[in-house]
């Protein structure tokens, strides 16, 4: 049997319609909503009155300046960790899967409850500290950052290269930087986007920490206006769809 | 190679490792723990049982069976669809660049959650959704007026449903794609029918993917908070919108409730992962 019959075919393409049909119906209807500012005709009046709102360009930058500090502390903090497990420590590597896996048992919501209690009083009241914040973030990054780091390291011949390199004479830095980590391009660049896409429209940890941050914005301009909020979700959804295309060009460059 | 070996002790190894399992310990495994250890004190810090009292509460056990009812039918319903467009896509004979296409379709989707999601679903469904006028301009039926409203049990999980078929579709697809030709060959030569052979073979290998599955869906819409919370203002009766209306400090703001929710909760969350990563295990006899 090479080929599927074509009953079985007919209803592939059913299912995967229905699929679509779910997806894009919401996405068309919130486009045509935000098309909708000006009364009797369609515009982008919408869009027009959130590049105006001063909040929004505010929160937006606030946003993306703590997805940049993101991105920054994740890596730093997991792709050194990665390599060491890889050369130095693999039997460490079902306890490092495990604790960037603990994430997705310990929801946003818990998180921030937990932050709260452990860091709003002495010795450790750093609550108010946009770095806590962004360790929140850190941790809601663990499993992506991890998974894009692992996947770039198992495809190459991390212990080869590092034996070719040292063997030439080359020390730490010069293996970490001139050989590992231009390697790992491909890898880093996937779990910058990700990570991008997550922490800014992130409303959870923004919220119950009280940060200005732009998914508190979004929830905000829900209540109060109906046009607006359209826009901003088409926004954002490009945002997303943006993010993630992009990793996937570099992803098949490579 | 002797500068490697210096740092081969066993010990000295491990320390490579501190920065990542200090910040670890530090902001998720300290501020998980004292959530759990927050649920055994009262208000004062003294030692005491009486929170998980507050579980028992009608209005609470109400929210946990809400929560439960919501995530386990998000779950189904988007488990069943999303396997039916993974088999679609991997065995059901359509064309190959389709199923790249869907497999990163379903990596923005499953991410297209919270706010945006929330907006989207008001714009379709809401009371002069697209959809909502739809129907009542082609069909004339009145949505609204058959008891259907975005902002409760319906609404919520048609939008969690949203991204529950692409996260369906996500972690199914390697499972299916296990499924080897020869399988159905061999049992096509034997003369079974395709009803035998999901019964006798398919179903009993990808079983325990698929309730692996569902329990991370599950898990999933267990916890979500932000597309609730964008939805509904805060005003179902869902854990993590209790949760957090205890941490915001409204009216209602109760910490030593707000500490027996989230113990609630991480149980529940826990139970799930250690069910998955079973049945993961089971799995992955056949799925190579």
């Amino acid at each position: 049997m090479s080929d599927a019959k074509p009953i079985r075919k007919a209803f592939s393409w059913i299912w995967l319609a229905i699929g679509l049909l779910y997806f894009f119906i919401p996405l068309l209807a919130t486009f045509l909503f935000s098309l909708r500012g000006k009364k009797g005709a369609l515009s982008f009046v919408a869009y027009g009155h959130v590049f105006a709102d001063p909040q929004f360009l505010k929160t937006f930058g606030f946003s993306l300046g703590m997805a940049a500090c993101t991105v920054v502390a994740g890596l730093a903090l997991i792709v050194p960790t990665a390599i060491w497990v890889y050369l130095k420590l693999p039997k460490a590597k079902p306890v490092i899967e495990l604790l960037t896996l603990m994430p997705f048992v310990i929801p946003p919501i818990i998180l921030a409850f937990g932050l709260i209690r452990t860091y709003s009083r002495p010795p450790f009241a750093w609550i108010s500290s946009p770095a806590i914040l962004v360790a929140g973030y850190v941790v809601i990054s663990f499993p992506y950052i991890y998974k894009a780091v692992d996947a770039g390291l198992r495809s190459m011949d991390l212990r080869g290269l590092t034996e070719a390199a040292q063997s030439l004479g080359a020390g730490w830095p010069t293996l970490l930087f001139k050989v590992i980590l231009p390697n790992l391009r491909t890898a880093l660049l996937s779990a910058l986007f990700l990570t991008f896409a997550i922490v800014v429209g992130e409303l959870t940890l923004a919220v119950l920490l009280a940060w200005p941050a732009f998914g508190p914005y979004m929830a905000l301009m829900g209540r109060n206006l109906a046009y607006e909020p359209a826009a901003l979700a088409i926004l954002s959804f490009g945002l997303t769809w943006g993010a993630i295309a992009l990793m996937q060009a570099l992803g098949e460059k490579h | 190679m002797d500068k490697l070996r210096i740092w081969r002790g066993p010990g000295l190894a491990w320390l490579g490792l501190a920065p990542f399992f200090l910040f670890a310990f530090a902001f998720m495994l300290l501020p998980a723990a004292s959530i759990l250890t927050g649920s055994f004190q009262d208000a004062a810090g003294a030692l005491t049982l009486a929170n998980f009292g507050h579980l028992l509460r009608p209005d609470i056990l109400d929210s946990y069976w809400v929560t439960i009812k919501v995530s386990a039918t998000t779950a189904l319903l988007g488990g069943f669809l999303g396997f039916l467009i993974a088999y679609a896509i991997s065995l059901g004979g359509l064309p190959k660049p389709l199923r790249a296409f869907m497999s990163t379709f379903s990596g923005v989707a499953s991410n297209f959650a919270g706010v945006p999601l929330a907006f989207a679903f008001i714009a379709t469904l809401g009371r002069v959704g697209l959809v909502t006028v739809l129907l009542r301009s082609v069909f004339g039926i009145e949505l609204y007026d058959s008891g259907f409203n975005l902002y409760s049990f319906w609404g919520l999980t048609l939008a969690y449903t949203y991204f529950q078929i692409p996260l369906m579709v996500l972690i199914i697809l390697p499972a299916l794609d296990g499924m080897k030709k020869e399988w159905r060959e061999a049992s096509e030569n034997l003369g079974a029918s395709a009803l035998q052979y999901w019964l006798h073979v398919g179903i009993p290998v990808l079983l325990p993917a698929i309730l692996a599955s569902l329990i991370l869906l599950f898990g999933n819409a267990f916890g979500a908070y932000a597309t609730a919370y964008a939805l509904t203002g805060g005003l179902i009766n869902l854990v993590p919108i209790l949760i957090g209306a205890q941490i915001r400090g409204n009216v209602l703001h109760d910490a030593q409730l707000g500490y027996a929710l989230a113990f609630g909760m991480v149980i529940v969350m826990a139970v799930t992962l250690l069910a998955y990563s079973w049945l993961q295990k089971l799995s992955s006899r056949w799925v190579k």
